[in-house]
């Protein structure tokens, strides 16, 4: 044990919890970071989950891992943590690679036995130095010191094991100064209908935090800094539920009914589970057979004149290509949430890329364009659903929302809006003077978007499809040159969406010649980078796009201010192509990754350098 | 019921037909403004929603709002509809195609969610837009274009896909029986929750006379029985026919013969919870016991719409939240000043 005098100040720490996945890594690991919000930190976490929901107890590919990332001015959940806490050794084996070189480990030194080395495959009975670990290690007896905690409690030896994550939590709580009222509140809110279990946590929390506190147990006394954020009130919130309130905003401000069509999929269920609680504010979210009845019965609502939204992910996001075509022609305001996750395929379907961009800009069959924004962080979700919900309703288009398993899992402290902070969304209902001879297709001459007539409306009654329509009755029409006409409409309709969004930010140094670009959820990591960049003297500007069709209306005027342009994004370059296309003239270097992960800022940073010490 | 103020003129659109001359549809479209007519739904509260196929032509002749959608998933689309906006009364078009074998999921899962649609099935046992392909209702050896030397697979049967979903309201009618198809439309639109109505229709270019042996002049009345709730279960030219119980199945007699009476023939109870004798009745098929037309099974069962719409009453009543942030400002929070 390392004594206590060894007092560090930082502004902010890394914590990994790691175990199998039956564990309650997760658990632990959201109890951590609410407490630490709560004394006033910024947090950002990643849920780092296996695929299989229960992989053989032990296993490698059954470890499940939560980092979490607390203290001032933090944007991402960090590259490598400072302390690991690893349940069992297989815990240890996959997430070693997490730890910084100066960082802690702490291990439930119970599991290390014969049969749990055996299942994490060590070779031999010291998988420390099997491991090369030169970090300090703390060994905690968390297993038998949980059970002993439990032994008056007249529980099974199963449900006393099941506790172990919360002695494990405990003991952080103690190392990290954290008061553990807070955390027993959210214990009790957890196990509200299991009192017993309840009971045993609470104990189990103290036990781990009189432990460290009895054998002085100390990584170091770190003090985390209080962020110094804007006064308000705030909360902790993950991208999938902030998209789900962006939405519940939007509908508000729209004074349209919320609909939500959907079905399970990872890591986008989230979003359906929080709509389905929202009754209380009179959202209908109606969990359908398959993707493609998530999709119709959304387009369905819009028709009957609800805000409309389908979540999803990319395998979903495809079963959904024909319904979203179907309103791109009946021109309706639809949302499209895909939470990004590997493929093709099934591929990776609990970790993070940025790979169906360009599904969702072109997928479909015919000339289909439509509307695509990104969130740049979990809080961000929120703001984007609202404007994709905006930009639905107001130029009568479906529009996908890219947000990925990154953000949608990962969390941060928000400070909750005054409904006052966002704008009236306006419904672009008929106007009386134009009720006379009214057809479904005739559109605003400005913004070319047609008419919102709902359904219960006397008098107009009108027909839609999938068809193509002649743009002046509004008749079937298979005339050719009306088919050229309305395909031009319909893209010049979504073209125009670009003067009714913000125009494009440059941050760090905008005189630069170096700029680096970005786009959706990896901003927290690419801002980072540049900011360490700048801090090391090296100029770079940063871009990063959340409007990715329309692009800004200045998107080319920032693009030609610079020497070298460079695109950094999880998959193999979909959004350096997009720009390329548009901007034939820009020199764009690429820094990719897709390998299921976020950036670490460490790689960006490296790549930058060697981009622009490249003649 | 109270006079009707609409006339079928009403829910006609301006839109010339452009059915095939002679197909089924158009006796089916004529009976359905005819019985929206009759039970008096204004034309803005109806809308009309269909997939792909001929039959899914028909909201553009409806003056209603129609949306005509995409192949197999009207049932779908029609669902978020009446849950979004359950003031209006929603119909759902498909064919057999569209219905049965694209569609087949959505239409199970509508009829099994109990959701407040009224399903009319056009059943002509072909695919007519792409020119004459069997459909999953053709029978087995059926041959066609994409089936040369017959089918080598079994039809559905779609009272029995109605009734293995659970279904709650399942009638017949023939193109040519406009009396009977007013009827059956009128109750599908009345019963609340999924009302799943098989139209028989013909189709002149592709499969002319598919369901003669049901329709034809000479037979029809041997060959079919209008079921009508409470009364007794009796057909033929004199009806002096009568369908009565011979242990677990049902059985045709003729009144007078090896000693049945009227008081052995069945009285049908369209209402009764349990489907067994609906789906007997709706298996018949014409041979060995006459098909069955009519308003098999209508039963009250909870809709999902009505159920949607009452948890969300309770619900808000219960927690009180007005707006998002009353909501937000419920759960754990803290204030930085």
């Amino acid at each position: 044990m390392l004594e206590k005098a060894n007092v560090k100040s930082l502004d902010k720490v890394v914590v990994r919890f790691s175990g199998d996945s039956g564990d309650g890594m997760q658990l632990a690991g959201n109890i951590f970071t609410n407490v630490s919000a709560g004394v006033g930190n910024s947090v950002s976490t990643f849920p780092d989950y296996p695929a299989e929901v229960r992989a053989p107890q032990g296993s490698l590919s059954g470890v499940s891992g939560f980092q979490v990332s607390v203290g001032s001015g933090v944007h991402t959940p960090g590259d490598q943590c400072d302390v690991l806490v690893a349940m069992n050794p297989a815990a240890l084996k996959q997430h070693v690679k997490f730890l910084k070189p100066n960082g802690v480990i702490i291990i439930d030194i119970d599991s290390f036995k014969e049969e749990g080395l055996k299942k994490a495959q060590f070779a031999t009975d010291d998988p420390i130095k099997e491991l090369g670990i030169t970090a300090q290690v703390v060994e905690v007896p968390v297993t038998s010191m949980t059970k002993a905690a439990l032994a008056d409690s007249g529980m099974d030896n199963k449900s006393v094991l099941k506790c172990r994550n919360i002695f494990a939590l405990g003991l952080v709580c103690w190392l990290f100064d954290r008061p553990l009222e807070n955390a027993v509140r959210m214990l009790k809110n957890k196990f509200a209908k299991k009192p017993a279990v309840f009971e045993a946590n609470a104990k189990v929390i103290q036990a781990g935090y009189d432990y460290g506190h009895n054998i002085h147990a100390s990584v170091s006394t770190y003090t985390i800094e209080t962020d110094n954020i804007k006064p308000g009130i705030y909360t902790d919130i993950n991208g999938n539920t902030a998209t789900a309130w962006g939405l519940i905003m939007a509908s508000e401000k729209a004074g349209r009914p919320l609909f939500l069509g959907s079905y399970p999929i990872t890591p986008a269920t989230d979003i359906l589970h929080e709509l389905a609680k929202r009754k209380d504010l009179g959202v209908k979210a109606c969990q359908m057979e398959d993707e493609i009845a998530g999709v119709c019965s959304a387009i369905g609502a819009s028709f009957a004149g609800n805000l409309a939204v389908t979540s999803t992910s990319g395998p979903g996001l495809a079963l959904k290509s024909e319904g979203i075509g179907l309103a791109v022609i009946a021109e309706l305001p639809l949302v499209i949430i895909d939470v990004q996750r590997g493929g093709p395929s099934t591929g990776l379907p609990t970790k993070t890329e940025q790979t169906d961009l360009m599904q969702a800009l072109y997928g479909r069959n015919g000339e289909s364009p439509l509307a695509v924004v990104a969130p740049a962080s979990p809080t961000d979700c929120f703001t984007m659903a609202f404007e994709a919900s905006r930009i639905a309703i107001e130029h009568m288009t479906p529009v996908i929302l890219l947000s990925d398993a990154f953000i949608g899992n990962g969390s941060s402290a928000w400070r909750i809006p005054e409904a006052s902070e966002y704008p009236e969304i306006k419904c672009h209902y008929l106007p009386e003077e134009k009720k006379e001879g009214w057809k479904p297709y005739h559109r605003d001459p400005e913004t070319l978007v047609r008419y919102w007539a709902i359904p219960g409306t006397e008098g107009l009654q009108h027909r839609l499809g999938g068809l193509e329509k002649d743009a002046v009755t509004s008749a079937i029409s298979t005339d050719p040159v009306n088919h050229e006409k309305m395909v031009n409409l319909r893209r010049e309709k979504v073209a125009r969406i670009a003067n009714d969004i913000p125009a494009q930010e440059v941050l760090c140094d905008a005189d630069a010649d170096t700029l680096l670009i970005g786009w959706g959820g990896t901003f927290g990591h690419l801002y980072t980078a540049a900011q360490e960049l700048c801090k090391e003297g090296k100029k770079i500007a940063f871009s990063h796009f959340r409007y990715i069709n329309p692009l800004p209306a200045n998107t080319g005027e920032i693009l030609a201010k610079y020497k070298k342009v460079i695109v950094a994004e999880l998959n193999t370059g979909m959004f350096a192509d997009y720009l390329q296309a548009k901007f034939p003239k820009t020199e764009i270097h690429r820094i990719n990754k897709i390998q299921g992960q976020p950036f670490l800022v460490s790689e960006v940073v490296d790549q930058v350098k060697n981009i622009i010490e490249e003649k | 019921m109270e006079q009707s103020t609409f006339t079928p003129a009403n829910y006609k659109s301006d839109q010339s037909v452009r059915w095939c001359p002679g197909c089924g549809d158009h006796a089916v479209l004529n009976s359905l403004h005819k019985a929206m007519a009759n039970i008096g739904i204004a034309p803005h509260k109806t809308a009309v929603i269909s997939g792909i196929g001929c039959s899914s032509r028909l909201p553009y002749y409806m003056n209603t709002y129609g949306f005509h959608t995409i192949h197999g998933r009207a049932a779908a689309i029609a669902t978020g509809f009446k849950v979004a906006n359950p003031e209006m009364t929603v119909w759902q078009i498909s064919g057999d195609g569209d219905g049965l074998a694209i569609g087949g999921n959505h239409f199970i899962h509508a009829v099994r969610r109990n959701i407040d649609l009224n399903i009319i099935l056009f059943n002509n046992k072909i695919y007519g837009l792409t020119k004459g392909q069997y459909s999953p209702t053709s029978d087995r050896g059926f041959v066609s274009k994409s089936s040369p030397y017959g089918t080598t697979e079994d039809p559905f049967i779609p009272a029995e896909l109605v009734f293995g979903a659970r279904g709650n309201f399942f009638a017949r009618s023939i193109d040519v029986e406009l009396a009977i198809s007013q009827e059956v439309l009128a109750a599908a639109a009345l019963h609340k929750g999924a009302s799943v109505v098989e139209m028989l229709t013909n189709c002149v270019i592709f499969n002319n006379g598919i369901h003669n042996f049901i329709t034809d002049r000479e037979n029809r009345a041997e060959r079919t029985i209008h079921l009508v709730h409470g009364e007794k279960m009796l057909f033929g030219k004199e009806k002096n026919k009568g369908l009565v119980r011979d242990g677990f199945l049902l059985k045709a007699v003729e009144l007078g013969k090896d000693g049945y009476t009227i008081d052995d023939v069945l009285v049908h109870d369209a209402h009764t919870q349990s489907n067994f004798l609906h789906q007997q009745l709706a298996m018949m098929d014409g041979h060995e016991l006459p098909l069955a037309i009519g308003i098999i099974r209508d039963v009250e069962a909870p809709t999902y719409n009505d159920e949607i719409d009452h948890q969300v009453a309770t619900v808000r009543a219960k927690k009180g939240f007005n707006t998002l942030r009353d909501m937000i400002l419920a759960g754990e929070t803290w204030e930085v000043k």
